[in-house]
């Protein structure tokens, strides 16, 4: 009696659960399928799910007509440049309020946070005519810097939660044996820290690749990354919905990827702790 | 054990990220607040002058203001309301034992990882066209006449592709939360005879008071500042009807070029989401304790 309920719950839960998943993820493989049909069927009614003409022709015409490549470095050089830097100011920040902590510690901890609760559209004005005066209008370097302090504070709170947790012994009694602060950081910290790093740099690339307020606001076409590139479909000519899919499937695949990766990282990177 | 030395030493390692994250809230802020009291357009160049409060009284009574007002809102509130009473359900279904659990779990996080620019063009083209969209075929197949999603519901459209995005993270959090929750203690409610409901009732629901607060919380800071979405669907249109703050202040600012107006709303949007991170905040720093 026991038994069966329990199997008929697993069956149950089993079936609602890949219906309410498949539904979920259905918007992007539906855009997956249009990005190999071609002009015609993706826009034809009654709509073809499988047995279409399969053609690659959207993915060449996206790079021809629009140069992909180039956006799509915009958005390496800016999503990982942005990190990269965020990372090498939060280091120590972090590992100092982790393991030499004073009274304000948790103040400034809380009011890094405060610093991310800004709207950005709250100091888009001043922004705009700071980029507009230094020239950095449509610039990577701009970006780059922008994405960083936007980011930084993240980046902080997640490096401090996990330097939190390596124990404390080990690092006194590497001090005991004499380690000085420099190797106590190289060989005792680092190899540690390592899983933490990697979560930070992971998350915080998916932050700043899919970050679609500074840069549909500060790039046009130079420095465009795809946030900006897959904005000018919104006023396209003719048909456009299969070059759309293609441009839009190249856009998430590899952040789809590592956003798989980093599921866990992601709670604990967005709550700032609260959940883990 | 602390020396004065270390102490130093910890003291110029945080100094760099306190400077930096201080110079980016403080001189934008300054110079939003300078610009909020000018009459300035860059329009009209050399014009500059000091106008006290005019531009927040402008603001503030402006039409536009109040409608935007409401339509962020109706948006922050439906799509709280939506991905929370779809993802409690949802969390306590990928809880269950599924076979296959975690492919499900990816395919439900997925559309979290996709850029707000691609969500909003895919949803408003492949599926909301009223002729060719996925949904208008669906509408006809079971003999209804297909919505012209963007004309006659366009704040509701906006709504839907922006709780599509969020639903994955109140989903992920809330599953995290019930994954701490003590097995033994549903098993001890079970055994007593407690049915389902008043086990969920009891036991789970105030052990996801914590975690729903943190999604509401996190999610209506970012869905306040909703913009990319609005930019490449509707344009805020038709006329004001899906013009969130965030979108009334980039128009005044880079399409009206009105940077005091824009100054004085950029301003009000500040002090709106202050009041919500005032919570969030208190609620982080309470858990830093512990």
């Amino acid at each position: 009696m026991a038994r069966m309920a329990t199997r008929q719950r697993v069956v149950i839960s089993t079936i609602g659960a890949w219906l309410f998943g498949f539904l979920i993820f259905f918007p992007i493989l539906w855009m997956v399928l249009a990005s190999f049909k071609t002009e015609l069927e993706a826009f034809a009614i009654p709509p073809s799910f499988l047995f279409f003409h399969w053609t690659l022709e959207n993915y060449a015409t996206v790079q021809e007509r629009s140069d992909y490549f180039h956006h799509a470095m915009n958005s390496i050089i800016i999503a990982g440049g942005s990190t990269l830097i965020a990372l090498l100011i939060a280091i120590p920040a972090a590992w100092s309020m982790a393991f030499s902590p004073t009274k304000r510690t948790k103040d400034i901890l809380l009011w890094m946070l405060s610093t991310k609760m800004m709207p950005p559209v709250g100091v888009l004005v001043p922004i705009y005519l700071i980029f507009k005066t230094f020239g950095l209008l449509d610039s990577r370097i701009g970006l780059v810097f922008i994405l960083c302090l936007g980011n930084l504070p993240i980046v902080i709170w997640m490096l401090f939660t996990y330097f939190k947790e390596i124990p404390r012994d080990i690092l006194e009694a590497a001090r005991m044996d004499g380690a000085t602060i420099g190797r106590e950081l190289v060989y005792v910290l680092t190899p540690m820290a390592i899983p933490g790093l990697a979560s930070t740099l992971l998350l915080n690339l998916i932050l700043a690749w899919n970050e679609a307020f500074w840069t549909l606001n500060l790039s046009t076409s130079n420095a465009a990354p795809l946030t900006t590139f897959i904005a000018s479909y919104s006023s396209p000519e003719g048909l456009f919905w299969a070059k759309l899919s293609a441009a839009s499937t190249l856009a998430i695949a590899p952040i789809l990827v590592l956003g798989w990766f980093s599921q866990k990282q992601l709670v604990r990177g967005l709550t700032f702790g609260a959940v883990k | 054990m602390a020396t004065r030395q270390t102490q130093f030493l910890a003291r110029s390692l945080l100094t760099p990220a306190v400077g930096l994250l201080f110079i980016w809230m403080i001189v934008p802020l300054a110079l939003t607040l300078y610009f909020s009291t000018l009459h300035y357009s860059l329009l009209d160049p050399g014009s500059e002058a000091f106008i006290g409060l005019e531009n927040f009284r402008y603001f503030l009574t402006d039409p536009a203001f109040l409608a935007s007002l409401q339509n962020t809102l109706v948006l922050v509130g439906s799509v709280l309301a939506l991905t929370i009473l779809l993802g409690i359900p949802l969390a306590l279904l990928l809880d269950q034992p599924v076979i296959g659990r975690n492919f499900v779990r990816l395919m439900v996080i997925a559309p979290f990882f996709v850029m707000p620019t691609v969500s909003a063009l895919v949803w408003k083209n492949l599926l909301m066209h009223p002729v060719s969209g996925l949904f208008a075929w669906l509408a006809k197949l079971v003999g209804l006449t297909p919505v012209d999603w963007f004309n006659d519901v366009p704040l509701f459209s906006v709504i839907l592709i922006v709780a599509w995005q969020w639903l994955p993270f109140a989903t992920l959090i809330l599953l995290t939360a019930l994954q701490s929750l003590d097995e033994e203690q549903k098993e001890a409610a079970e055994m007593d005879g407690a049915s389902a409901v008043s086990t969920f009732i009891y036991i789970t629901l105030p052990h996801l008071a914590r975690p729903i607060t943190v999604v509401i919380l996190i999610e209506t800071i970012f869905l306040l500042t909703v913009f990319a979405e609005i930019y490449v669907t509707t344009g805020g249109g038709p006329g004001l009807s899906t013009t969130n703050i965030a979108f009334l202040i980039y128009a005044q600012a880079l399409i009206q070029f009105d940077v005091g107006s824009a100054s004085a709303g950029g301003l009000v949007a500040v002090v709106i989401a202050n009041i919500v991170a005032f919570f969030l905040v208190r609620i982080v720093g309470r858990n830093l304790e512990a």
